[in-house]
């Protein structure tokens, strides 16, 4: 019910909305929760085990009952907190975990089960017999299970990440928070206040109080208005600090326009839904506040039934009172002010009823002393409590029960790197040990500090300790008047009795469970959580953790620091997948990389093919052609008979000058560079220090001191890092330098026959067979531009790779096809590429899987005996020199033509298929246009003395049984007398 | 006492009284026959089945903190067979087997859940090692199926086939693999040594392994000196730590890998799914919850958390290839300590000291190896002599090369694998 | 994470990638053993360890990071250059 004039959000603009396909309306400043109270609505949701009947319990992001579904389709948003979503002009929410309705939940028949549905019931059934898990027990389980529900669409919304620095980030932004940024931020110090609710104060919003003369919501807008107007300030509101990680970087999500209707105006579409924020700060201080804690007694999980502080804050912010006849049950004086303030607004308080002999008395409602609330009736919304003092049993009508155990300091964020909180006996609860998280401190209630003359004074405190370790001075000033009322507790975590006592709302966790927990010895705290499933929920054991370690310590005759705590993990609040994967839907989840020949090949139709991070041209169909089959067939002939064009543009290069480069080369390839002749390219092997084979390729000498080496497309990094890590640890003292120049040259093959011929109607100097030999390489002029070019072969023809800077790339490429063309051949693609150097057996990283050595692949001949290199010393090791391993030849089926594939294993034909009588896998094959028959590249034991043998390749996944004759690993053209032309 | 429906329905009826310790919180004895370090799952693994299939029951486990609180209560739950390298292969195989016939075995449900596994590829190069994987799992005896993409689509239509920046091809589909409760496996194998007569120790922190003349004779406890014949190392991420303790030092980088559960939200995801582009794997728990993990942070850690790079990274994947769980929100994240290896692959073997055995180096892949580590290494223990399924899992393949297991191919870098 | 590259200055950990133990390489003709112990055995500390981190999203440098593997706190980066990492020549 709303009271008139009452509350911050009082006079503000209406808004409709509907619940469960009901129209309301509600504030502007409303959250869903507060709305739904103002409207008498209680009941909003189900339990996860039970499905008992729910409502709000909170009014804050621990929220654990009051979750609900927004949204359809994409938009569908699941296990919403009623109490955190504020209000928007045609928000639609609607129950869930509930069928046919909130009000008619045919699960909740489970709730009469729950004799049979204790803590850990389904490790002792469901076993028998075995095959029915999977088919009977698993799936009326999973139909069970979850809360919400998403669509099943992709998620549509757009989110962000970024990155945000300052001096001081400020956690939370009540009297503490405040207190700690406004002395920070005068100092000059850069600040973030982070604060997670939509608006800054923190439990000021919620309380009837002053604070320097005035109420205290004035005096958090006087602050919030002189940090705003100062540049070294950055106010986060609707910003949870997520998580506390290494070196002071903190997570936090910003919940950007889940206050807006999804048809917002043209201002407003450009916004994400959500941030999310890497913050480095130098330093922190958390001021996070505290939760209340519940008490566990029968029923007390009833509709109606709230902490004592969130009925305050629906009172004093929202204007709404929760009940027309409001009790309040507590141990301790803080829940008294929520009486006092219903009082004062007119609201009748019925009792307030307190654990506590010695409680204060009032003038305003009656006081219950040395009394507990032993049960709760009512099923859909609360109608009595049942008080229990010495004086017997007395039950009380009343329509909202304000409760409070006593209050948990959010520690959270202090024990995200491993530390654990510190129980304080004389308020009944964990605090943050001190140096917890580096770089950060703790002030007021999340520090134990409850009053808010004590926040304000460890706010500050707070911020002046930072402000040293930045080396900054806080200015001198007053510390604003306000309440310093002492804490006083007495714990009392479960009122005993017969029945069951909630600890954990959502998850339905009883006193009962804890103590059978521990009857069944998970007398460990993180036994019993992992057990009964207590602390596991959505609210992260927010509500609930603190108490049912205190129950389990009753029952195993511990005391609570005796027994330990859970630990608590990041996220702080749980943060939605699309927020934290922000930027990768899509096409975005990794960069793209375009050839320079990206749009020409895209024009002739070619299909293009993901090779890591680029994209290249698999073929280039055309008229006629009906499969992939077809283009290859046609490419790979072109180059054999004409000339082809290939952008090899991937392949990395790298550019190695100084007077050491040979040595460096030597050292990292098996074979030696230094000898090599410049303007000569040769083909080397590298290995890992390992021993194992890392890549190959060929590095060409430009001049005395400069090199560039050639990698394969895949392992163009690692080869890079590779250069960097032996030149800077290994040899410091050698003098080279090294750079990638993979993006700054467009590189074409130019393959085939007619190689040489299409080349000299583009240089500008032709060449011949004397002055580029087989692998020669230099610099030359492409139609008035400068180039490279090496005649190196890839496809077994006279070839050659011609280069110039990337931004010739397109039209080169053009210019080549287009001439090429004119010669009968034509551009080839990837696939054809690959046929082409299957034919010749050479190889791959298909081949170099990373545990081949240079012996399975025959190069033990590029082993140098005379120097040394990485990977020399572990490629002598027994096991890498052995005659049995797997080595690399070729396949050609015996009989009619068949299919060969590679995954295919080979076995003996006389043995059977079996895994003990494998003898190796294809790792390459294709049907070669050239041959006119499918070929394959394998692995093979004992393979180089089996050329001749008969093996079997059995491919179970795509059915293929052949037959093939072992092979030298050349299928064509073995002597290359074609390549040297 | 043993578990039933009927057991649940009578306890029910009669509130739930008589329920009994899942196992004894006993004293540690003055000597033993076989002591195990560590009381994750592989170490109460070995103990039940020392105790089952060896009849060698003087055994303890000592544990420094709580049994089953190291990453068999900390991973993404998934359970399979698909290895390709001999030695592995034949190992991961049994191991499946012992986890079909477990629940019954242990009189305990672990859930294990046949729900299938779908690793999918997106390109030729990952179709052809997919194959040559797939293969080998069917030679080996196993189950595995080929799909193309619209396979695929049949079994998962929620994931990304319109717009991947690598468009799923298709994908290797084991319908044995699938997840079990991992909490109950720990728990199951230690009811179960426990009945056997097996000491689990909890809060029992291993501060020195005893050698005299070359043999171990027992181990130094924060309650004191334990002696035993055998003392049989199973402690993971610590595995090294451990060893240092007798000397030695292993072959072992420990690393952190997180690992992630979304808020319960109803079944969407029925399989356990993996992609190769950017390393995802997830799964749909009964609760509800998404539970799923990526790659190491990839530099060694024994802190049991990580940072946001990777946090962020898994996230990512799960947006490019399961945008329909864009709006679960991730609950907990948690890191487990990884003791990788130089190829990838374990160590069961024993150590260079008489009566001292090596349990260690499992990498991401312990988990699912529970059953088969444990009863592998009790019949190493046992009999001195390694188990018919196991026997490549050799300390010295690091130094002699031979027999090395890289599945991966990523070569001698422990954080590669 | 947060690495303090000594040309670059403090940057955040996505830049960087990670190798392992900072180790001398042996000779070439040290023995297996000392190879062994090199490519695969790691002393694996729980506390301060020196390792190698490369800056290559950044300079490119690759550094000896001193940190503590049980708390990530960093003690000292230096450039990997320094640490005298190639052995016996």
């Amino acid at each position: 019910m709303r009271l008139p004039g009452k509350g911050l959000i009082a006079g503000g603009k209406p808004v409709t909305f509907s619940f469960n396909g009901q129209h309301m309306m509600g504030l502007e400043g409303d959250t869903l929760a507060s709305a739904l109270l103002a409207n008498g609505v209680h009941l909003v949701g189900r339990s996860f085990k039970y499905h008992r009947p729910r409502g709000i319990l909170t009014a804050g992001s621990e929220e654990p009952n009051a979750l609900v579904i927004i949204g359809r389709g994409s938009h569908q948003d699941p296990n919403v907190r009623a109490t955190t979503q504020e209000l928007y002009e045609g928000l639609s929410a609607r129950s869930q975990n509930c069928w046919p309705s909130v009000e008619h939940d045919v699960m909740a028949v489970n709730d009469l089960a729950a004799p049979f549905l204790g803590a850990g019931f389904y490790y002792k059934t469901f076993m028998w017999p075995a095959a029915f898990w999977e088919k009977l027990y698993e799936p009326l389980i999973r139909r069970a299970a979850g809360l919400g529900a998403l669509s099943g669409a992709a998620d549509t919304d757009a989110y962000e990440k970024a990155y945000a620095f300052c001096d001081l980030l400020v956690i939370g932004s009540g009297p503490a928070g405040l207190m700690a940024a406004l002395t920070a931020a005068r100092a000059g110090a850069d600040v973030i206040l982070a604060e997670e609710d939509s608006r800054m104060g923190g439990r000021l919003l919620a309380e009837d109080e002053e604070v320097d003369g005035m109420p205290a919501h004035l005096w958090v807008a006087e602050v919030l208005e002189e940090l705003s107007a100062m540049e070294n300030v950055r106010l986060m509101t609707r910003t949870a600090v997520t998580g506390a990680y290494d070196q002071g970087t903190y997570g936090a999500l910003e919940r950007v326009a889940h206050h807006k209707p999804r048809r917002h105006s043209l201002k407003d579409s450009h916004l994400p839904r959500e941030c999310f924020w890497r913050i480095a700060a130098k330093r922190a201080v958390l001021a996070a506040g505290a939760i209340e804690r519940p008490v566990a007694f029968r029923n007390n999980d009833r509709p109606g039934i709230m902490t004592a502080s969130a009925v305050r804050a629906y009172l004093n912010r929202w204007g709404v009172t929760p009940g027309e006849r409001v009790t309040v049950f507590a141990n301790n004086d803080d829940a008294h002010r929520t009486a006092r303030d219903l009082a004062a607004a007119g609201v009748h308080v019925a009792a307030l009823i307190d654990s506590r002999h010695d409680a204060p008395d009032s003038e305003m409602f009656p006081v219950i002393k040395g009394a507990q609330v032993c049960d709760a009736g009512g099923r859909k919304r609360l109608e009595s409590i049942t008080v229990r003092s010495v004086a017997g049993e007395e039950k009380i009508q009343t329509d909202c029960l304000a409760m409070s155990g006593g209050w948990n300091p959010s520690v959270h964020l202090t024990c995200h790197l491993n530390a654990r909180p510190t129980w304080r006996r004389d308020i009944a609860a964990f605090v943050p040990t001190p140096g917890a998280v580096p770089g950060m401190v703790t002030a007021g209630a999340c520090n134990g500090e409850f009053s808010t003359a004590g926040a304000l004074r460890e706010g500050a405190k707070a911020a002046e300790q930072s402000l040293e370790a930045l080396g900054l001075k806080a200015t001198a000033s007053d510390l604003p008047q306000a309440e310093d009322d002492p804490y006083r507790i007495s714990p009392l975590w479960e009122v005993p009795g017969k029945g069951r006592a909630w600890l954990d709302f959502q998850n339905d966790v009883t006193v009962k469970d804890v103590q059978q927990a521990a009857g069944e010895n998970f007398r460990s705290v993180e036994h019993m959580k992992r057990y009964t499933t207590q602390g596991m929920a959505t609210d992260q054991g927010k509500n609930s953790n603190v108490a049912a370690l205190a129950v389990l310590a009753d029952a195993t005759g511990r005391s609570i620091p005796e027994t330990g705590t859970t630990t608590f993990r990041p996220p702080f609040v749980p943060v939605s997948i699309g927020a934290m994967g922000a930027g990768a839907a899509g096409q975005g989840f990794k960069p793209q990389r375009f050839l320079t020949s990206h749009k020409a090949s895209e024009e002739r139709g070619a299909h293009q093919l993901e090779v890591g991070l680029w994209y290249r041209a698999a073929y280039f169909p055309k008229a006629g052609e009906t499969n992939w089959r077809q283009s290859c067939d046609r490419e790979v002939t072109l180059v054999r008979n004409h000339v082809g064009i290939c952008d090899v543009s991937t392949l990395g290069k790298i550019d190695i000058q100084g007077p050491d480069a040979g040595k460096l080369l030597d050292y990292v390839y098996t074979n030696t560079f230094s000898t090599l002749k410049v303007g000569r390219a040769r083909y080397g092997l590298m290995l890992r220090e390992d021993g194992f084979v890392m890549d190959d390729g060929t590095t060409a000498r430009l001049g005395e001191q400069h090199y560039v080496m050639t990698t394969t497309t895949a392992a163009a990094g690692q080869v890079m890092a590779h250069l960097e890590y032996v030149s800077q640890a290994l040899r410091p003292d050698w003098d080279v330098r090294i750079v990638s120049v993979t993006e700054q040259w467009a590189q074409f093959a130019v393959a085939g026959p007619k190689a040489r011929a299409l080349l000299n109607a583009l240089l500008d100097d032709e060449i011949d067979s004397d002055s580029w030999p087989f692998m020669a390489c230099g610099d030359v002029a492409v139609m008035g531009v400068s180039g490279r070019l090496f005649r190196i072969s890839f496809s077994g023809e006279e070839a050659y790779e011609l280069a110039v800077p990337a931004r010739y790339g397109d039209a080169l490429f053009r210019e080549l096809v287009s001439r090429a063309e004119g010669l009968g051949g034509g551009a080839y693609g990837m696939e054809a590429l690959n046929v082409l150097r299957i034919e010749k057996g050479f190889i791959t990283h298909a081949e170099i899987n990373g545990t081949v050595t240079a012996l399975d692949l025959g190069m033990q001949g590029m082993m140098s005996q005379k120097k040394d290199f990485v990977g020399k010393p572990m490629s002598r090791r027994e096991g890498l020199m052995a005659e049995d391993r797997a080595q690399l030849v070729g396949l050609k089926p015996i009989g009619a033509v068949k299919q060969l594939t590679a995954g295919a294993h080979l076995f003996n034909p006389e043995e059977p298929v079996e895994r003990i009588f494998d003898q190796g896998y294809v790792t390459s094959a294709c049907f070669s246009p050239t041959l006119g028959q499918s070929v394959a590249l394998a692995f093979l034991s004992h393979g180089r003395d089996r050329i001749g043998e008969k093996v079997r390749l059995v491919d179970h996944m795509r059915g293929i049984d052949a037959l093939c004759e072992v092979v030298e690993p050349q299928f064509y053209d073995p002597e290359g007398g074609r390549a040297r032309g | 006492m043993r578990f039933s429906g009927w057991r649940v329905l009578k306890e029910g009826l009669t509130g739930n009284k008589g329920w009994r310790p899942h196992w004894r919180d006993p004293e540690p004895k003055r000597e033993y026959d076989v002591i195990i370090i560590g009381g994750g799952g592989h170490g109460l693994a070995t103990a039940y089945y020392l105790a089952a299939e060896h009849g060698i029951t003087n055994v303890a486990v000592l544990e420094r903190g709580y049994i089953g609180g190291g990453n068999v209560g900390r991973n993404t739950t998934i359970v399979r067979a698909n290895y390709y390298l001999p030695g592995n292969s034949e190992f991961y195989s049994h191991s499946l087997r012992l986890w079909e016939s477990l629940e019954q075995d242990l009189n305990y449900n672990a859930m294990m859940s046949q729900r299938g596994m779908i690793n999918l590829f997106h390109n030729d190069g990952q179709r052809d090692a997919i194959v040559r994987r797939g293969n080998a799992v069917i030679n080996q005896g196993d189950d595995a199926e080929l799909l193309d993409r619209d396979g695929v689509r049949r079994l998962a239509p929620f994931l990304n086939f319109d717009s991947n920046r690598f468009p799923i091809m298709g994908g290797l589909l084991q319908r044995r693999a699938g997840t079990a409760r991992h909490d109950a496996v720990a728990w199951g194998f230690a009811r179960g040594a426990d009945t056997r007569g097996v000491d689990l120790i909890q809060n029992c922190e291993v501060t020195g392994i005893d050698v005299e003349n070359g043999r171990v004779t027992g181990v130094q406890t924060v309650r004191g000196p334990i002696r035993a014949k055998k003392v049989a190392l199973a402690a993971a991420g610590r595995s090294g730590q451990v060893a240092a303790m007798a000397g030695l030092t292993l072959p072992i980088e420990s690393h952190v890998l997180q690992a992630f559960v979304s808020e319960g939200i109803k079944p969407i995801i029925d399989h356990v799914i993996t992609f190769a582009e950017g390393h995802l794997y997830i799964s749909q728990s009964d609760k509800g919850g998404l539970v799923f993990g990526s790659y190491l942070d990839f530099y060694s850690s024994y802190a049991a958390r990580g940072n946001l790079p990777m946090v962020e990274h898994t996230m990512e994947t799960c947006m490019a290839m399961v945008p329909a769980v864009g709006k679960a929100r991730l609950l907990r994240s948690w890191g487990g300590i990884m003791d990788m290896t130089p190829d990838g692959s374990p160590i069961i073997d024993h150590a260079p000291i008489d009566g001292l055995y090596l349990n260690c180096g499992w990498c991401y892949g312990g988990f699912k190896a529970t059953p088969g580590s444990g009863n592998v290494y009790a019949h190493l223990i046992a009999t001195d002599r390694p188990h018919g399924a196991a026997t490549g899992f050799k300390l010295d393949r690091f130094r002699s090369g031979i027999g090395l297991m890289d599945e991966e191919g990523t070569g001698a870098q422990h954080n590669l694998h | 994470m947060r690495i303090t590259c000594p040309i670059c200055g403090e940057r955040d950990r996505r830049e960087f990638t990670y190798r392992g133990a900072a180790l001398p390489r042996p000779a070439e003709d040290a023995d297996l053993d000392a190879w062994h112990a090199y490519v695969n055995l790691r002393e694996n500390p729980a506390g301060p360890l020196d390792e190698l981190w490369h800056h290559e999203m950044g300079c490119g440098a690759w550094l000896k990071v001193r940190r503590n593997t049980a708390t990530h706190e960093i003690h000292e980066v230096t450039l990997a250059s320094d640490a005298g990492l190639g052995g016996a020549a």
